[in-house]
């Protein structure tokens, strides 16, 4: 699990928005109009001043600059008066921010909204017929398809890692520590192919998935890696759990897996939300489970490591047709780096699991690490390629 | 030959001498008289690249910070009281020498010693100025009491209550061999060979009484202490301590940094002031794949300029309570804001901290982070809360990793013939 809870829901929760772009870029001195270029606009509490009332279809890019004393918005919306093509919110007095967006041929109306409310401040804009880049007409449609698939994904294994758990539960409750130790990471898989999710509750992740570091002084060690312990940990100095702490600790999993599955099926989602998502499974395996932090006592981190790749890849999947003519050559880089890492891992299959990380040489860790880092340097294009 | 050497340092006086670099400076066996300095001194107008060592608080702590470290905790190995002392003794001669641009040692690093026998001053700055050198030393819980809370060198009814150790913060993964000791010694420098020379000399008078627990070394300053520096950036890339007290505010200092008012056994921290140090390791990787957008939301300021997300300029106040389309503008749990003195019933701290790197790990990422330091009045008030508040909420520490710690208490400055420390030993 991640060091902290909240980092992850802010780009799942408070994502970007379907189709806009918000990157902060430093502000630009381009007046320029030329075909493509970047259209300087200041926004000030009464006025909105772009350097162009028209420029080529495409891909387009205007620098945002706040001149007011306001938070200020600015829209791009499309001639029907209703589809916003793009924006970029929250900018603080002073500040810039850049917006890209793909858009054809028509008019539109540029909108700078100085307080965020109200109508905003208006005029006329103008696409004209010469793209720099391609148009998909059903990009918006792409995406919401995007977004619904991943959603059944996720309510799929936040079902199977309900099922799961409960039959974890039990098995731990009763004393059954072989049972136990075989369930524990094929049933934790469910929890790791949508981690992002699963953190986006900052109350009940510490309290399922939190390791002894991340606890402060007086924080109870609860969830998954309490149990890990007292599974696996053999020596003198530690004392295994009476039955009826181990059935405390076993209705505390139960109940609260119940409450974040329900939470985790209501999550609405944006395609930036499982963009960065999948670039967050990712950040996971390499900063906890190529490091064999993540199971201290199990040494099961490859399982945990399988499944973030898959949670991984099916969210990159559900993305793939939006990056068909506009970034096609990103999309062969993931595709060809998810396989080779894949087949890297299935190097270490072992009955239905893998090889314990502990069995791992130095140079079988390097090399997986590498891997990691192939395929998670272009995911972190991602976003940015499938929010335009 | 301290006081008028004061701006003149080592490469001054070898170029006075007519010595050129350190090779002909061995072959010469160059005396450096006093006659010499004074030479120097009238010929060029003194470059102002020493820093006073007496005075009332120690140096390298409201100096303007250089931009380089070596940092070392000691362990004690002898039980003598008395060894202890000649020690503290010789490192305060050592250090005067080196903070003035001198060699240790009377016979120096090449000059008047025995042909046969080592020099007492390694020699590696020989040819290299002062650089703004200082040397600051400080004492750890445990040189007071032993792990079981027995005494050691008589001084447990001079343990500060201030001086506690340090709980157990969430995210902690601390290295015992990176963690804690019974002395500090922080030397910093302009050049980072001034303050590894400094370091390597006192770990060489400490043989046989003191071994090295940890060290580290640090380069580029992560805040500024003085409104004469601009504000540095950090690893990730972000302007660091923009909102780090001055020492020229000494309202603030005397309120957040310098004790007064101790009492009893712990009277000889007056003058003093509390460390605290952590070695904090960034996922530099995972940082760099994040999206602009998410660093500065993180962060709570701009890459470019540092202004806060409430806007303005670097220096404009933050506005926590400018409310954006979801939220604050600032997210309430972004570093800025959880650093924030209003978020912390108005302490602030006195950052010293320094980048540092040791290379690559096993797995080839870089092993680099932020060496944090911190001065304050006392660490129950002015650390412990707020780094208890930022383990747990910090929206940063996802990219951080605690592992190494320190807390030392840090003694009043010395005036000529004290050593360092001498309050502490003859109130005992």
């Amino acid at each position: 699990m991640k060091l902290i809870q909240r980092a992850v829901p802010l780009a799942l929760i408070a994502g970007l928005g379907l189709t806009g772009c918000t990157s902060n870029a430093q502000p630009s001195s381009a007046t320029g109009t030329e075909a493509g270029g970047p259209i300087a606009v200041s926004s000030t509490d009464t006025e909105c001043t772009l350097t162009a009332s028209e420029t080529s279809s495409g891909t387009v890019t205007f620098n945002v600059k706040n001149d007011g004393t306001q938070v200020t918005e600015f829209y791009l919306i499309a001639s029907d008066g209703n589809r916003i093509v793009g924006e970029v919110e929250n900018i603080g007095p002073g500040l810039s921010r850049q917006l890209t967006v793909i858009a054809g041929p028509g008019s539109y109306t540029t909108q700078c909204k100085p307080g965020m409310v109200g109508d905003g401040i208006t005029q006329d804009f103008t696409l004209t017929a010469g793209a720099n880049g391609t148009v998909d007409a059903n990009r918006v449609a792409l995406q919401e398809d995007a977004v619904k698939q991943y959603q059944e994904f996720v309510a799929q294994e936040a079902d199977a890692l309900e099922a799961g758990t409960g039959e974890f539960a039990a098995a731990f409750a009763a004393g059954n520590v072989a049972e136990a130790k075989a369930l524990y990471p094929a049933v934790r898989m469910h929890w790791e192919r949508i981690e992002p999710v699963a953190e986006s509750f900052g109350d009940l992740d510490p309290i399922l998935d939190a390791r002894e570091a991340d606890l402060e002084e007086g924080q109870e060690f609860t969830g998954w890696h309490r149990v890990e312990k007292d599974l696996w940990v053999t020596d003198a100095s530690y004392t295994k759990m009476t039955a009826a702490e181990r059935q405390e600790i076993a209705d505390g999993m139960v109940t609260n897996t119940k409450e974040l599955v329900s939470r985790a099926k209501e999550i609405e989602f944006t395609v930036d939300a499982l963009s960065n998502g999948s670039k967050g499974l990712l950040d996971e395996v390499a900063t906890g489970k190529v490091t064999g932090e993540e199971e201290a006592f199990s040494h099961t981190d490859l399982w945990d490591f399988a499944a973030n790749i898959e949670g991984a890849k099916t969210a990159f999947e559900d993305l793939k047709p939006l990056l068909k003519g506009t970034n096609d050559e990103l999309s062969a880089t993931l595709t060809k780096n998810f396989t080779e890492l894949e087949t890297l891992l299935a190097k270490y299959e072992k009955g239905d699991g893998y090889v314990l990380y502990t069995d791992l040489t130095e140079a079988q860790i390097q090399e997986l690490s590498a891997a990691v880092d192939a395929l998670g340097e272009p995911l972190s294009q991602l976003t940015s390629e499938v929010v335009k | 030959m301290a006081e008028s050497t004061a701006g003149v340092g080592r490469r001054k006086i070898l170029s006075a001498l007519g010595v050129g670099g350190v090779g002909l400076a061995v072959g010469a066996g160059g005396v450096l008289s006093a006659q010499a300095v004074t030479a120097a001194s009238q010929e060029e107008p003194a470059v102002a690249d020493t820093v006073p060592f007496y005075g009332a608080h120690q140096a390298g702590i409201t100096t303007a910070v250089q931009d380089r470290l070596h940092i070392a905790a000691f362990d004690v190995t002898t039980d003598s009281r008395d060894e202890l002392i000649e020690l503290l003794k010789e490192w305060t001669a050592a250090i005067a020498s080196m903070t003035a641009g001198q060699e240790v040692g009377g016979d120096g690093a090449a000059t008047e010693g025995s042909y046969e026998a080592p020099p007492e001053d390694t020699g590696e700055a020989l040819d290299l100025s002062a650089s703004h050198l200082t040397v600051t030393v400080g004492f750890g819980r445990s040189l007071f009491v032993d792990a079981d809370g027995k005494a050691r060198f008589g001084l447990k009814d001079h343990l500060p209550e201030a001086l506690i150790e340090l709980p157990h913060f969430s995210g902690d993964q601390l290295e015992s061999s990176r963690s804690d000791g019974d002395i500090v010694v922080q030397a910093c420098a302009d050049d980072p060979q001034v303050a590894v020379h400094a370091v390597r000399n006192l770990v060489r008078l400490a043989f046989g009484t003191a071994r090295v627990r940890w060290s580290q070394l640090g380069f580029g300053r992560t805040s500024s202490t003085s409104t004469s520096q601009v504000t540095p950036r950090n690893l990730f890339g972000f302007k660091d301590g923009t909102a780090n007290p001055k020492s020229e505010d000494e309202a603030v200092m005397d309120e957040h940094v310098w004790v007064s008012g101790a009492a009893g056994g712990s009277a000889w921290m007056n003058e003093g002031t509390y460390m605290v140090t952590r070695r904090i390791r960034m996922t530099i990787e995972t940082w760099d794949r994040s999206s602009l957008a998410e660093q500065e939301t993180v962060i709570g300021r701009t890459k470019k300029t540092g202004a806060p997300l409430s806007g303005g300029e670097e220096f404009t106040e933050p506005n926590f309570e400018l409310a954006g389309r979801r939220g604050p503008l600032i997210d309430e749990n972004s570093h800025v804001a959880l650093a924030h003195p209003s978020r912390n019933n108005g302490v602030r701290m006195l950052r010293r901290g320094f980048n540092d790197t040791d290379g690559s790990d096993n797995l080839g990422r870089l092993d680099a982070g932020l060496f944090f330091i911190a001065f304050v009045v006392d660490p129950r008030t002015h650390y412990v809360p707020m780094q208890t508040a930022m383990a747990k909420n910090d929206l940063l520490s996802e990219y951080l990793r605690h592992t190494g710690s320190g807390l030392f208490a840090i003694p009043a400055g010395v005036s000529e013939g004290q050593y360092v420390g001498q309050g502490l030993f003859e109130a005992a």
